[in-house]
């Protein structure tokens, strides 16, 4: 793997979250370095989707949900009253785990939608901002010539990576992952982890996967999450190596989860 | 292996039989459900259609006695008031369906929905009393606004509710794809769930106006009819529905000639409105 950078961009201190009366993470703490690509694995529902929506504050759009704990983009508190949700979600992108684009809406108006709603309205910016989005989604070539046909028109395989193109194109320096390639056949993920594998020097990014050779595949850096605690996080290859924690060993082995 | 053949095709046979008979059944039910639908239509076009003329489209009613005469009053007031009613109604009918569908959690959203579904069952007669109590009363005279005002309470908790449930079918997935994208809740909302649901939302339009465009009972006592071209919004407006309402119970057959061709006009007039939401859903259906 490559020598990571230095800088933190997230830093997460004491996390909790959860609904209602039932506490979903139990004080997580991780830090997230430039341009890299994390991983977060760990068995269904200990917690991975709920980390991953505090991050941009999605978490707290579900009725009676709540977060506590701080979250720092660089040295910015995202948590907290005077934080405006919609700003942070300028910052950090989100890929869900189904593809989901717009209903209604051609490719170009897809991708252009986060700009044309802030109010560009120039076309030319508006159309170098899709061919560069679309371009760095590895989607560009299959749909230079149909820019105008409806999103749900393309495979799933294409749909996702036009969702990547969408949440790239207002250029956000953090994109969230959540099992983006779960619903996809195997060469479609294949596209998509080589993108990710290219996108890392334009941005960082966290992913949810449930695939471990998926993790060791991408990510620089492994998160184990485990009953709504982080077990263990390291180098991807020693986590998948030299794992501290019996638990984590047990895991990537593949021998619960 | 021999004597077991027989009895597959016995069974195979009852079975096949049996299909056939509920499908009979089913199809000659179906017909005749149609049945009422196409004699109200063969009749109309049958007494309606000689009656029409280009003179009945763009003049007066003539006086009794006086042959020719035409519509084009009721037509034109008809559809003022259509218009009107919908630029009160669909806005509204709208956004309260947005408020419901988006926002609608507490008591108050509860309450507001079992309002709208009282309003959706309330007797158009009683809608054009109402009216006639509120406004004609007060203002000393039947109007086109009154008219409007009727027909625009009846079409504003159809489209609510409609909008609602429209609304309802897009995805949460896609709504949080918007929020995610750093989107404000209500450009979110305009942007993504209404756009994405445009096609369901025109139709809905398009046949809540249909669905009120022949009714009579609301514009007896609101709008009136008129003998005359609209002369205001103010003024008893001339409109289709209550024009072969008159004539129809008139005593002189030239005057019943008229009321058939009336009411083949706006049967058209829903038929065609009806056409377009069609024609829209069929165009916008390959891009959902
Ligand atoms: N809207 C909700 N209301 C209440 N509890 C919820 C809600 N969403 C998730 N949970 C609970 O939170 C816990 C963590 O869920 P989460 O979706 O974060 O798990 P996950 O690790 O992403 O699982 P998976 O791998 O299956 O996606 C689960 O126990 C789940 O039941
Ligand atoms: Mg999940």
């Amino acid at each position: 793997m490559t020598v990571l950078p230095q800088t933190d961009i997230l830093t997460v201190n004491q996390l909790k979250a959860g609904f209602g009366k039932v506490e979903v993470l139990k004080g997580i703490n991780l830090k997230v370095r430039e341009h890299e690509v994390v991983a977060l694995i760990g068995p269904s529902g200990c917690g991975k989707s709920t980390f991953l929506r505090c991050l941009n504050r999605l978490h707290e759009e579900t009725e009676g949900a709540w977060i506590e704990g701080e979250i720092l983009l660089r040295d910015k508190s995202l948590l907290g009253r005077g934080q405006d949700p919609v700003e942070i979600r300028s910052q950090i992108g989100m890929v869900f785990q189904k593809p989901n684009p717009f209903p209604g809406m051609s490719i170009f108006e897809n991708v252009s939608a986060g700009l044309k709603l802030r109010g560009i309205r120039k076309k030319s910016v508006l159309e170098n901002a899709v061919e560069s989005a679309l371009k760095q989604a590895a989607l560009w070539d299959e749909v230079k010539d149909k820019l105008k046909a409806p999103g749900t028109s393309l495979s799933g395989g294409q749909q996702q990576r036009l969702c990547i193109a969408r949440a790239l194109a207002i250029r956000p320096p953090i994109v969230l992952m959540d099992e983006p390639t779960s619903a996809l056949d195997p060469i479609s993920t294949a596209k998509i982890e080589e993108l990710i594998h290219v996108l890392k020097k334009d941005v960082t990014i966290v992913i949810v996967t449930h695939n471990m050779q998926q993790a060791a595949r991408i990510s620089d850096q492994t998160a184990f999450f485990l009953l709504g605690e982080l077990v263990e996080t390291g180098l991807t290859t020693q986590i998948f190596t030299t794992p501290k924690d019996s638990r984590t060993e047990a895991y990537v082995t593949g021998r619960f989860g | 292996m021999k004597s077991q053949t027989p009895i597959f095709v016995r069974v195979s046979f009852r079975r096949k039989v049996k299909n056939f008979l509920m499908l009979f059944l089913i199809a000659s039910l179906s017909g005749v459900a149609l049945v009422p639908l196409f004699l109200v239509f063969y009749h109309v076009v049958k007494s309606g259609f000689p009656a029409l003329s280009w003179n009945f489209f763009t003049s007066l009613p003539a006086p009794v006695g006086e042959p020719g005469g035409g519509m084009g009053n009721a037509l034109v007031g008809s559809l003022i008031i259509l218009g009107l009613a919908s630029l009160i109604a669909i806005p509204l009918g709208i956004f309260g369906g947005i408020y419901l569908s988006e926002y609608g959690k507490g008591k108050f959203a509860a309450s507001v929905r079992f309002v709208v579904d009282l309003l959706t069952s309330v007797p158009s007669i009683v809608t054009g009393l109402f009216i006639y109590a509120m406004v004609v009363a007060p203002m000393k005279s039947y109007s086109a606004w009154a008219g409007a005002l009727a027909y625009a309470f009846m079409m504003l908790p159809v489209m609510m509710k409609t909008t609602e449930e429209i609304l309802k079918l897009m995805p949460d997935h896609v709504r949080e794809a918007g929020l995610a994208l750093g989107l404000s809740r209500w450009k979110m909302i305009l942007f993504i769930v209404l756009r994405g649901s445009r096609p369901a939302i025109v139709t809905a339009v398009l046949i809540s106006i249909a669905r009120v465009a022949g009714e009579t009972a609301p514009l007896l006592f609101t709008a009136f009819g008129n003998r005359f071209w609209l002369d205001g919004l103010s003024e008893p407006a001339p409109n289709l529905p209550t024009q072969i309402y008159s004539y129809a119970i008139s005593p002189f057959e030239q005057w019943h000639q008229q009321a058939w061709a009336g009411a083949f006009l706006l049967l058209l007039m829903v038929f065609v409105v009806n056409l377009f939401a069609r024609a829209y859903v069929y165009r916008a259906g390959g891009r959902k």
